[in-house]
This record gives C-alpha cells, structure tokens and sequence, in this order.
C-alpha cells in the first residue's frame, strides 16, 4: 500500500477563489492511500516546496499528488522537490484543478467537488505508480531546416555561426523564399534583394551549412536527437559541380521565346523558358529543366541546352536521388503563400488582368520584374493613373471562403506600395479601401501616417462589395465609406488586393511527417503560445517564421534568431534524458500478431521467439519487444494490442481505467 | 463425401498429414462437430453436407504446433479467416494442407425447425445432393428447398473462391442473393433512442456463454482481456449489465479490421443476437472511409486501422 500525501494549492486566488481549498483536503483524507493532506497559497514557491519535502519526510510518504495547476507548468517542479527529498519523481501526479476547474468554472460548490473528483482520480492512479528511471540518447550534432526563406537562411546562420552543422531543404531550385520576390521592405524601404541576396551567399559559402535545393522531405523517423530523414534531391538535370550559371542554356532553350511557361517566381506575370533559374541572383545558380514541359522530355527531340552548354553539364540522364541523413534537430521554416482567390469573384479577379495581388504588384515594381520596375496594367501595358487597394481579402474573414485570422502585413505592405508608387510617379490617384488599419510596431504608424499625411493617399474606412471591368477597359469599384456613410462608384485604371496569407500547403504533410500539431489554419502550433513560442510540442522539431502564423520580416529573422538558439541549445548536449515512460510487452500475454509494430510510428517494436514461462505454458513462441531508446511514449500499441500485452508505463491500461473508474464512482 | 473421404485417407495412409481436420458425424442429423481425426479407420466417422457451416481455421492455431502437417477442410469463407491467421502470425502456413471443400451455402436448422417438429432424420444436404432437402418426421416426410433454410449469412456470400489452398475438393456456388449492408442500413436509419432500444433489447438476451468469442477466428489471443485477472475489465463483465452489454461492443472493438463477416457469431449464439451486426457496421464504415476493404483476402494487406496513410480523413471528415 502506498502512503500518499496531498497537497492543495490555492495559487492565490487563482484556485482558492472557486474551489473551497480547505474542504478538499478534508475530503481527500479519507481516500485509500492517503496518510497526509494540507494546503498551501503557493505550491511552487520555495515554502510550499520545503512543506512537501518535510511532508515526505514526517510521513514516510511514497506517493505525491498534488492538485494545482496544469502539469505542463510545474509537474516539473514537484518531481524534482519529490527527488530531493529522496522519492522516485515518477511517483508524482498532479491534478490539473486550475485549467481544468477554477478557471472553467463559476459555481464554488460546483468547482470543489469537480477538484475533489479530480484529487481522487490522481489518487488512485498514484496508488499503482511505480517507481521509474529515466534512460539516456546521444545526440546528432546537426540540424536540418526545411524551407530556404529568410526564415530558414537565418536559422541556419545562427546555428552555423554557433559551431553546428546544419542542412536546409528547399523546394524550389533557388532559395531566398518569398522574401527574393519583394521590391522594397517596410518600414524602411530598403530594396528586398539587397538585404536578402548577402545572407543566401553566406549561406552558399559557409563551411557549415550543406543546401539541398529542389529537394524534398521524404520521410521522417527517430526522435529528438536522433531524427534519420530521407531528402529527395530532384533531378535537376544539370551537373551542379559543372555548371558555371553562365546562363546559355536558358538564353537558347527555344521554349523562352514561345513564351507559353508561367513564370512561377513571377506569380505568371511572364514566362519562363524550360530550363531556367528563377531569378537572376538565384543560389545556387544552377538552373533545372522543369521536365515536364521541356520539349526533349516529352518527344525526344530538341536537345539544344545540352549542345549549347560550354562545360557539358546538361544531363537529361540524371535520376531523383534519395539520401538519408542523420539529425538532432529539425526547424521547420515552410513559410507562407497567398490564398487562392477562386471564392472571391466579386473582386474581378479571374476576370480582369488589371485586378492583380500585393505580391504580383511587387514583382511589377521590382526593376528585375517583367515590365523592369515600371509599373504599368496587364492588359494595355499603361501606367495606371488610379489605383484601388482592397484589404483584408479573406483576412478576418467570418465565412467559410476565407481566414478568420489578421494577416498581419498587408496594412504595412499597401502603405508601402502607395508611398512607392507616389514617390514615382505623384499624380497617381490611390485610395485604399480597409476595415481598420493594424500598425503595431517600431516605427509602423509613423511609417502610416506618412502615407496619409505627407502622400495624400486616400484611406477610406469601408469595404468594397464589387469591382465590375468596363468595355473601356477600366474597372468600376463598388464600395463604401463607412465614415461618411455613403455609397461609392468610382471608376479606376487598377485594383490591387491584400490577399489573405497562409501556410505553404505543403506543411500539413510535412507536419504529419513529424507528428508536429497543426492549428485549424494549418500553422503549425507552439508548445506553449507564450512561454514555447518556438518549438513544436514534437520534442526536437522547433518552428521558425510564418510556417507558425502571420509575421513580417523583422518579426520573422528575430523568430529565426530563437529558434536557433532553441537549436544549439539542443544540440549542446552530449546525452538527452529519456522518457522512462515506454511501452513494455508481457509476453505472458502477447500472440505475437504484429499488430502493434505496424501502428509504432518510431520503429520501436521488434520480435524475436522467447522462452516463455508460466502456469499452464513452457514454450518458444514469437513475443514483441520495445526498444526503450526507441519508444516515445505515444501509447498507439497500447490501444491497438488486442490482448492487452503491451503496456505503457507511467500510463499503464489499469491505471487510466483506475482513474476513469474513481471519477466516474 | 465418399470422394472427400477417400482423398483424406491417402493423405493420412502416404504420411502427407499427420491429422486431419473436419468435421465428426453428431448425434443428429444436423449436429456434425468440429473434429480432430489422427487415423485412417477414424475417418469413417467423418461427415461434410450442409451442416457443416463450423469455420475450422481457428483450430489450427493449436494444430499447426504440432510434429507434422494437418489437413484442414476449408470453406471458401473459412479461407479469409486462415488468410488473417497467417498475416498475425497464428498460423504456421507450412504446417498446414488446405483442403478447399465446395460449398453450396449452409443450412440453418432453426429455421429447418420451423414448422418441422419431430425431426428423425434430414437427408439431401451433401454437396451433391438435389434443391430440395427430404425431413422426416415423427408425423410423417416432407421435402423443403434447400435455398429456403440457408443460414442469413450464406445471402451475403463472399464468393466461391477459395482464397488460400493446397487443393479443392468440390464444386463451390455464390449463394449471394442479398445487399450485404442492408441489415446495417436499417439499423442506420434508426433514430439514436431506437438503436440504444434495439440493442439493449437484442444483448439483454446474452447469457455470457462466451460461444461467441471462442469460435470467433479473430477472438484468439492467447488470453482474453476478460479472462484475464490483470484487468479489472473481467470482474466487471461479470457483474454489471452495463458492462456486460460492452462486452460485445468491446468485442467488436478489438475484432474490427481484422473481422473477415464469417458470421460464426450469430451462428452459435443460443440466444440467437445478431451479433454480426455490429462487425459488419465497422466493416461498411471501413469501407467508407478507407476504401474497400475485405479482411483475409490478401494475407499481406495492412488494414487500414492499424496502417496511415496521408490520404486517410482527417477527424471530423466523417460525415
């Protein structure tokens, strides 16, 4: 019989003021096990600790419960106090009566007796705890990023710089993510690519750091510290060690001219041939033949890049190759998209080629876009004299066809592109039509009311209900002024949308790969929102810029900067604790079915013949067996064993049922 | 039969089999029994005709232990749950002769029963035998069709191919003649306070025989969670209804997936639960939401409840 003591927090006013304190320690008394309940204001604190320590001393206590906040904040903290007082940390459990009782509830009576429930249910399950040891792993000193944005790029340097080997897998044949395709960043209005292009080249060139462009993520399996990834590398068709990016190849390739590739870097704003780079600063410039289009591929004949190439290194040979590579960490930096805009038809935007998205107007003012930076409509190659921004296209969105959440940067980016375009050209008419204007951070408003007050560009606080193209080939805007209370027609040359952001699609599987959570948006989720903003509650997968919600650029590299240290952090250490609460097979029980090593999601279950003995049975039969380095706890062998053979410990089939049995009592 | 017989009595006299599993004559005309035949002169007692519907393949878990190989009869549906043997390992493939029997449906006599009281003798149910099957009765002979007193789940025939053997004996025939879901349908369509009605109503019936789960072929762990006093499930079982009435749902839990519908269930259940009901609801939601899917017929098939693929429904999908 274990001796447990109960300890009852208030937490100040936190638990004391809904649940009747002292009148749980009353009723816990008397359940089985218990020989000692008290109450204190703070469990955690210094005082609180040394009262539980001389509890277990005084009691001779085996078992601990504590009923205070969530485990997730101090289980911690009260495994170590039961160490240090000489008891197993695994014989503590703590009964959540703050999140999941005080600060749900509003009815006192109601709140105590839901936390006398949960008391009792720790209870019973501390009455069969056992004792546990923590194992130990090594660790991996190398940490894979997946996504080469600005993100990633920074990520990796930071971890790089702090003596760590670290791989990034991008997607694309170049990295440099979206940011590669912005003219200007706000609030200071410096050119993207000059801030950006000397971080890819650092990147490029230093020691630490190996690129994986056109490459995918396979495949994950392992665990913090020892995580084995298969990377796809694409065939890019192109020998990289022979390759000088002399550019030839995509001067020549006969598809360039027949101008029938949407440029993706370009969102399609023109073409591309097909074997290209993406843009002109591309690391590592080497281009791929996107073999889907390319002529050679698809018939056979042409063959014109590999004649022209001065060093030979078009391949049309060459094969996907899958490597397998060892890491301690992974950095998940995925980034973000626009979202389609099938569902806002009242935009135009399908319909019109002079109603166009934030980003695409950013590849028209960019001196290395399609039209050299001068901006001009789609459809008649003029310079725009009227302008409508639209915001929040599908951001804070109620109904299904959008988002509900603020995107964050378009207040940011569209002052930008008003400031931008006025500064070339200052007799354009621009209004912007928006529900609020969001402008929280470092010099952000000032950058705003620039806009307003020294451009003179039109903020109408309203929303636009239709945007009609007209046979003169102008646009009819729709809309309303909320402030003035009236209707507004208003013909213009230009309509440009802040479309809503969100994940790179991507993500989810990536995410599945990992069993990293994802929210209903598919951001990936922080371990805790405040105090774990960068890493997965997946140990040994952290997260890194808009792959875990809307944020701009500043916000991004400082996420980045954490995330690495997160990274080194890890990576510092020579050997990792390791959960003790494993699986574990009685092969008394177990019919050798295989059933729970094909649920294993770490590879963890194995089965070899074992002697086994006991009453009624003396024979070799096929048994599982779980690697404890292996094992993460999850329990899906658990439930899916049909025998009941394969247990978790710390969580054992009895105990769970034990603690279903004594709330439900 | 005589064929079926002389063909078991080679394979045991040239030592091909050290056994033989079939089915034994009983004490009636409609009660053969599961049997164990380890020589030549016991197989005169050796029976195969229409009553013969007991799925041996679970016997040879035990069987294929032994020194030797046995002979196993199979019936085309038998041969799906010897296929979900081998896939969990139960079953040791090389220690096994499969002897696929046809099959030409099974007959249930309760439905025999009705309206035939007084029964001595029942004849006409080989293999070979005619459509009709001859009763004879303390008050007097009467021939009914064989079709008509089929067991329900011989409606919703798998097929006549033997999924797995070492050779056939026999000519097999689809007796499908009915949706294999529409039982499942209606209970569907039930309103929730019909079906918990409807259930409470069938499993109240349950006496906790346990028939179900031992001739169950999926129902073959080494010891059952209710046998076993590590869990207090089993004390549980016992003495509340609540519980008792999980038994079967909890059943059915650990079977789905791995449940071929032999229906041997229903079959042996004295207090006649449809009990196949509930398995083949959790058939038709596999199917459903993972694509088709028939447990035992390919013995390398992962089931899509203990497999993950990124094309599964996410939760909440499940319209």
């Amino acid at each position: 019989m274990q001796r447990i003591g109960v300890f009852v927090c208030h937490c100040g006013t936190n638990i004391a003021a809904t649940v009747d304190v002292k009148k749980v320690v009353e009723l816990v008394r008397f359940e089985p096990g218990v020989v000692f309940a008290d109450d204190y204001m703070y469990m955690c604190s210094e005082a609180g600790q040394e009262k539980i320590i001389a509890a277990i001393k005084e009691h001779d206590l085996t078992g601990l419960v504590i009923c205070s906040c969530s485990p997730r904040m101090h289980e911690k903290t009260f495994r170590a106090c039961a160490e240090k007082a000489g008891l197993n940390p695994y014989m503590v459990e703590v009964a959540n009566i703050r999140e999941q009782c005080s600060w749900i509830h509003k009815d006192r009576e109601e709140a105590t007796e839901k936390a006398v429930i949960l008391a009792r249910a720790a209870i019973a399950k501390v009455n069969l705890n056992t004792p546990l040891q923590e194992g130990e792993s090594p660790v991996t000193k190398r940490a894979l990023i997946i996504g080469g944005g600005i993100a990633g790029i920074q990520t990796a340097l930071d971890i790089a710089d702090a003596g760590y080997e670290v791989d990034i897998v991008e997607r694309e044949p170049s990295i440099g993510g979206r940011m590669s395709q912005f003219d200007k960043t706000f609030p200071t209005l410096d050119c993207a690519s000059c801030i950006l292009t000397p971080k890819m080249v650092e990147v490029n060139q230093h020691p630490n750091i190996t690129l994986y462009t056109y490459s995918e993520v396979e495949g994950v399996s392992g665990y913090v510290g020892n995580f084995d990834v298969k990377i796809r590398k694409k065939a890019r068709s192109v020998d990289m060690s022979a390759c000088t990016g002399c550019g030839e190849c995509q001067a020549k390739c006969p598809l360039g001219k027949m101008g029938k590739i949407p440029s993706e870097f370009d969102r399609g704003l023109r073409t591309r041939p097909a074997i290209y780079m993406p843009f002109a600063q591309a690391v590592p410039a080497v281009p791929v033949i996107d073999r889907e289009n390319c002529t050679y591929f698809k018939t056979g004949k042409c063959g014109v890049c590999a004649k022209i190439c001065p060093s030979k290194a078009v391949n049309y040979e060459q094969e996907d190759e899958i490597v397998t590579v060892k890491y301690g960490a992974i950095v998940v930096a995925t980034g973000f998209d626009i979202i389609n805009l099938d569902k806002f038809g009242e935009y135009a935007y399908n319909e019109s080629p002079d109603v166009i998205t934030s980003i695409e107007l950013e590849r028209l003012m960019n001196a290395s876009g399609p039209t050299g930076g001068h901006l001009e409509r789609m459809s008649d190659h003029k310079q725009p004299k009227d302008i409508v921004f639209i915001q929040c296209v599908g951001s804070r969105c109620d109904d299904e066809k959008g988002k509900p959440y603020c995107s964050k940067v378009c207040c940011m980016y569209t002052a930008k592109h008003a400031m931008l375009i006025k500064d070339h050209w200052p007799d354009t008419n621009i209004t912007v039509f928006y529900i609020d204007v969001r402008t929280p951070g470092k010099n952000f408003d000032e950058f705003y009311r620039r806009a307003v007050e020294q451009y003179h560009v039109n903020y109408v606080k309203g929303q636009v209900g239709k945007v009609i193209p007209q046979p003169d080939g102008s646009l009819l805007v729709q809309g309303v002024d909320l402030l003035d209370n009236k209707q507004i027609m208003k013909k213009t040359d230009m309509v440009v949308l802040a479309a809503a952001v969100e994940p790179n699609k991507g993500v989810r599987k990536i995410a599945t790969m990992l069993t990293a959570s994802i929210d209903n948006n598919d951001f990936l989720t922080e371990a805790h929102a405040k105090l774990r903003p960068v890493e997965s509650p997946t140990a040994g997968i952290f997260l890194s810029g808009m792959a875990q919600g809307p944020k701009d650029i500043p916000e991004t590299v400082s996420q980045a900067g954490a995330a690495a240290v997160k990274v080194v952090g890890l990576l510092a250490k020579d050997k990792l604790k390791t959960n003790p609460c494993t699986a574990k097979c009685d092969p008394m029980f177990c019919n050798g079915c295989s059933t729970c090593a094909n649920v294993c999601p770490y590879g963890a279950i194995t089965y070899e013949d074992q002697q086994v003995r006991g009453p009624g049975v003396n024979e070799t039969r096929r048994v599982a067996v779980v690697n404890n380095a292996l094992c993460q706890g999850c329990g899906a062998c658990t439930s899916a064993c049909p025998s009941g053979a394969m247990d978790l410990q710390g969580f054992s089939n009895r105990q769970i049922t034990t603690e279903v049995d004594s709330i439900c009592r | 039969m005589q064929g079926l017989i002389d063909r078991l009595t080679a394979l045991l006299s040239d030592g091909t089999v050290a056994r033989v599993i079939g089915w034994k004559k009983g004490d009636m005309a409609y009660n053969p029994e599961p049997h164990m035949f380890e020589t030549a002169e016991s197989l005169k007692d050796f029976v195969y005709d229409g009553f013969c519907g007991a799925n041996l393949s679970k016997m040879m878990i035990e069987a294929s232990k032994l020194e030797g190989k046995t002979a196993v009869c199979l019936k085309p549906c038998d041969t799906y749950s010897f296929n979900q043997l081998i896939r969990e390992h139960r079953v040791v493939r090389e220690n096994a002769y499969i002897i696929g029997v046809g099959c030409r449906g099974k007959l249930d006599i309760e439905k025999i029963k009705k309206g035939n009281k007084g029964i001595t003798s029942i004849s006409g149910t080989e293999l070979d035998g005619s459509d009709d099957i001859k009763i004879e009765t303390i008050y007097g002979d009467k021939n009914i069709s064989y079709k008509d007193a089929l067991l329900d789940r011989c409606h919703v025939c798998k097929g006549k191919d033997h999924m797995i053997f070492d050779e056939v004996w026999g000519e097999s025939k689809d007796t499908a003649d009915q949706e294999r879901f529409a039982e499942v349908e209606k209970i569907e369509a039930m309103t929730p306070e019909e079906k918990f009605a409807f259930f409470r109503n069938e499993l109240s019936k349950c006496i906790r025989c346990n028939a179900c789960r031992n001739v169950c072929p999926a129902c073959s762990c080494r010891k059952c969670i209710f046998d076993n006093t590590k869990f207090d499930a089993q004390q549980k079982a016992n003495v509340v209804s609540f519980e008792e009435r999980m038994f079967h749902i909890i059943r059915a839990f650990h079977v789905a997936g791995r449940c071929t519908d032999c229906g041997e269930c229903s079959r042996v259940c004295p207090e006649g639960i449809p009990l196949h009901l509930f398995n083949r609801k959790f058939i038709k939601d596999i199917d459903k939401f993972y694509g088709e899917f028939q447990a035992g017929k390919d013995p390398e098939a992962q089931s899509p409840l203990t497999d993950f693929t990124f094309e599964d429904i996410e939760p909440g999908e499940r319209g």
